[in-house]
């Protein structure tokens, strides 16, 4: 018996009131999954990242949505934000607030969406991210029941974020998601979506969640991936993006927590003028493994393409990057650059990164590279006879590193939650409002 | 303020300074010179608590206190400043963001409240005006594409904004011109107080000609072989190291 079999044996019967197409759908997904089976390390996008704590956890569906409030402001961002709640992929009410969305925007969870307008999304659903992609979205296909379906109309400028959280709880036992995320940008439509996984010290918790953005013509999509799984979580994303005509897409992917963490972002740029920006970040330590594999097709000409991740690495975190380009044949006039640099903040961390650029066009300007090094002791040095003490030297340094990512990042909230992980107690001390105010008052005068 | 008694210093297993004696009264400008590779940048890394250097023999003490058992920043929020011989680019960290921290850190190391953000402001304009430096340096990141002589502005504005008990400068002249000389020699003797003391590493006589010393150190072969007041800047300036050389060998 395989173990993608076996994996799915452990779930048992499910109640089937679903619709026959529906559970179709279910059957297909199990299907194709049993036949590819869960990925090894002979797969080449899966050599660095062995999924075998997956394949053997023994995880059960979560049937409730239960977190009180204070537990979940733990875990949540303080956001003046359309939100959305998933506890351990389950709705939860309670917890969302979707109380002033503006004419022509729903923001809504997946069952609701399916039941008031089953033919739109059912139609949308699975186009970019169906069963073939890798085994686990075909795992998500067969076992997916919750998610977020986000729908903007034409020239609709949506104010304030679109804030998904899913939070993972510390269970008894150990439960998993394959939530669905799907975001319709109309045309010349303008949003900022946030998916947030945050777990709470303690969860153990599998999220396989697939993720597909849609955009239309002139649309503007701001997407963030926060993720900050608790340090025994598992988390497995894979994240599609389709953009139309003189569409802009701009993806922060920020890894701070989890176990065992692989996201897939892949973005097909299928009309002149269209443009997509891949911020990433991560930062690992301990035992944790995140692997990142980014994708972008250049299907028509006049595509632009800009990439740059960030990786920071201690103790005996492992990272992986792997980033693709492919330009398409006919597509002239490309301009794609990208850029991976790491900072090993110990000599026991390790990191593999790949850049592989296929290009079939000729007008074409393109440009990668891939750097590791370690922090700039005589720079720790210079900081200390300034009195600055040595983990504060080293937590700005280390920020400086991931400046050039985070000075893109358009939220202070995120922003300083990531500074916060990755540099300790520098907020605090280095308040970030108060140097804005110092830079105005800089500028008046 | 400053006591350094017999110091034995060896770097990478070759003995630097050796036996170095040097005491610095408050109020007093002292200017070390000696020929390349006599050990002067070495004092004042050791001094900073720079790592590689192994003290073998002796001691340093500031205000009576052991200097060596001191971590890095507590030699600095003690008050001791170190102006690098060559400062080193920091890529990300804003000028602005290094000096607010770094005052922060020395009041809050006295148990003050952080600097307010006008008062600030104030503060590091005035500075740097007096510095002839642009607005523009503070959103810089520190040191990165300066000029020689603008990293060297940059290391006496932070010592204006910084006001050490005791500033160690390591060759501030090199890479200046007559008009950065001046403006850097104007904001050295700003600092100039009874409390206050200066060690400056130098190789030339101009610089002594606007910061006027008290007194004046030959270090040779990691020793002091001569001191005395600025007349002997005067006379290494005309005749050499030669005769000093000869004289401490007699
Ligand atoms: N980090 C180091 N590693 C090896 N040798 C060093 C180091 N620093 C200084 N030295 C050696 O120590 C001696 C004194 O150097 P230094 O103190 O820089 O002299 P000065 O500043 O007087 O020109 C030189 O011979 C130099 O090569
Ligand atoms: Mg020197």
């Amino acid at each position: 018996m395989s173990a993608a079999h076996a994996f799915l044996q452990r779930l048992g019967e499910r109640a089937d009131d679903e619709p026959t197409w529906v559970a179709a759908r279910r059957q297909a997904g199990a299907a194709r999954f049993e036949a590819l089976g869960f990925p090894t390390k002979r797969d080449e996008a899966w050599k660095y990242t062995d999924v075998r704590r997956i394949a053997e956890g023994e995880f059960t569906l979560a049937d409730d949505a239960e977190l009180d409030e204070a537990r979940f402001a733990a875990l949540g961002m303080p956001l003046d934000a359309h939100r959305l709640v998933f506890v351990d992929g389950v709705f939860s009410a309670d917890l969302s607030d979707l109380t002033d969305l503006p004419d022509g925007v729903s923001v809504e969870p997946l069952t609701t969406a399916m039941r008031t307008n089953h033919e739109a999304i059912g139609g949308a659903i699975g186009r970019l991210a169906g069963v073939d992609f890798s085994p686990f979205t075909a795992l998500n296909v067969a076992l997916s029941e919750e998610g977020a379906v986000v729908r903007i109309g034409q020239g609709v400028v949506v104010e304030k974020p679109i804030y998904v959280v899913f939070a993972s709880r510390a269970n008894e036992s150990a439960r998993m998601s394959h939530p669905r995320v799907l975001v319709m940008a109309g045309a010349r439509s303008q949003s900022t979506v946030i998916e947030h996984y945050a777990g709470e010290a303690g969860a153990a918790n599998f999220t396989n969640v697939v993720s597909e953005v849609m955009l239309e013509r002139g649309a503007i999509v701001d997407h963030y991936k926060l993720q900050e799984a608790s340090s025994e979580d598992l988390h497995v994303a894979s994240i599609h993006v389709e953009q139309g005509r003189d569409s802009r897409f701009t993806s922060f992917n920020l890894n701070l927590g989890g176990a065992l963490v692989r996201t897939d972002l892949v973005t097909d740029l299928n009309a002149q003028g269209a443009e997509t920006n891949y911020n990433g970040l991560f930062f690992v330590q301990g035992r944790q493994h995140v692997d990142n594999h980014t994708l972008v097709n250049h299907n028509a000409p006049n595509t632009f393409s800009n990439e740059n991740y960030k990786g920071i690495l201690n103790d005996r975190a492992r990272g992986v990057f792997n980033g693709k380009v492919i330009v398409k044949r006919d597509s002239q006039q490309i301009e794609a650059y990208q850029n991976n640099a790491n900072l090993l903040l110990s000599d026991r961390a390790e990191i593999d990164t790949k850049p592989e650029l296929e290009i079939y066009a000729d007008d074409v300007k393109c440009s990668h590279g891939a750097t590791t090094g370690q922090l700039d002791e005589e720079a720790v040095f210079a900081l200390r006879t300034r009195g600055i003490d040595e983990q504060m030297a080293r937590g700005l340094l280390t920020l400086a590193f991931a400046g050039e990512v985070m000075d893109q990042v358009r939220l202070p909230v995120i922003t300083e939650r990531v500074e916060r992980a990755v540099a300790g107690k520098l907020p605090e001390r280095f308040n970030l409002a108060d140097l804005v105010e110092v830079s105005d008052a800089l500028e008046e005068a | 303020m400053l006591e350094v008694k017999d110091l034995h210093v060896t770097v990478e297993g070759s003995e630097i300074l050796k036996g170095l004696n040097l005491t610095v009264n408050p109020g007093e400008v002292h200017a070390l010179m000696g020929p390349n590779g006599a050990g002067k940048s070495t004092l004042s890394a050791v001094i900073a608590g720079k790592d590689g250097y192994e003290v073998t023999s002796g001691e340093i003490l500031f205000e009576g206190k052991n200097l060596l058992e001191m971590e890095i920043e507590e030699r600095a929020l003690a008050g001791i400043l170190l102006g690098f011989q060559y400062p080193v680019e920091i890529p990300g960290v804003k000028n602005i963001y290094l000096l607010k921290a770094a005052l922060n850190a020395q009041r809050v190391a006295r148990g003050e409240e952080e600097i307010p953000a006008p008062e600030f402001m104030k503060l590091v304009r005035e500075q740097l005006s007096f510095m002839k430096m642009d607005g523009s340096f503070l959103q810089r990141a520190v040191n990165e594409g300066f000029s020689g002589g603008e990293k060297k502005r940059n290391e006496i504005l932070q010592m204006l904004v910084l006001q050490p008990k005791l500033a160690m400068l390591d060759e501030i002249d090199s890479g200046l011109d007559i008009d950065a000389m001046k403006v850097v020699a104007e904001g050295i003797n700003s600092l100039r107080n009874a409390d206050r003391a200066i060690l400056m590493v130098t190789h030339y006589q101009r610089l002594l000609e606007h910061i006027v010393p008290d007194r004046v150190h030959v270090l040779v072969d990691g020793r002091i072989v001569k001191s005395g007041d600025k007349e002997l800047a005067n006379e290494l300036e005309a005749r050499g190291y030669e005769w000093v050389l000869e004289e401490s060998a007699a």
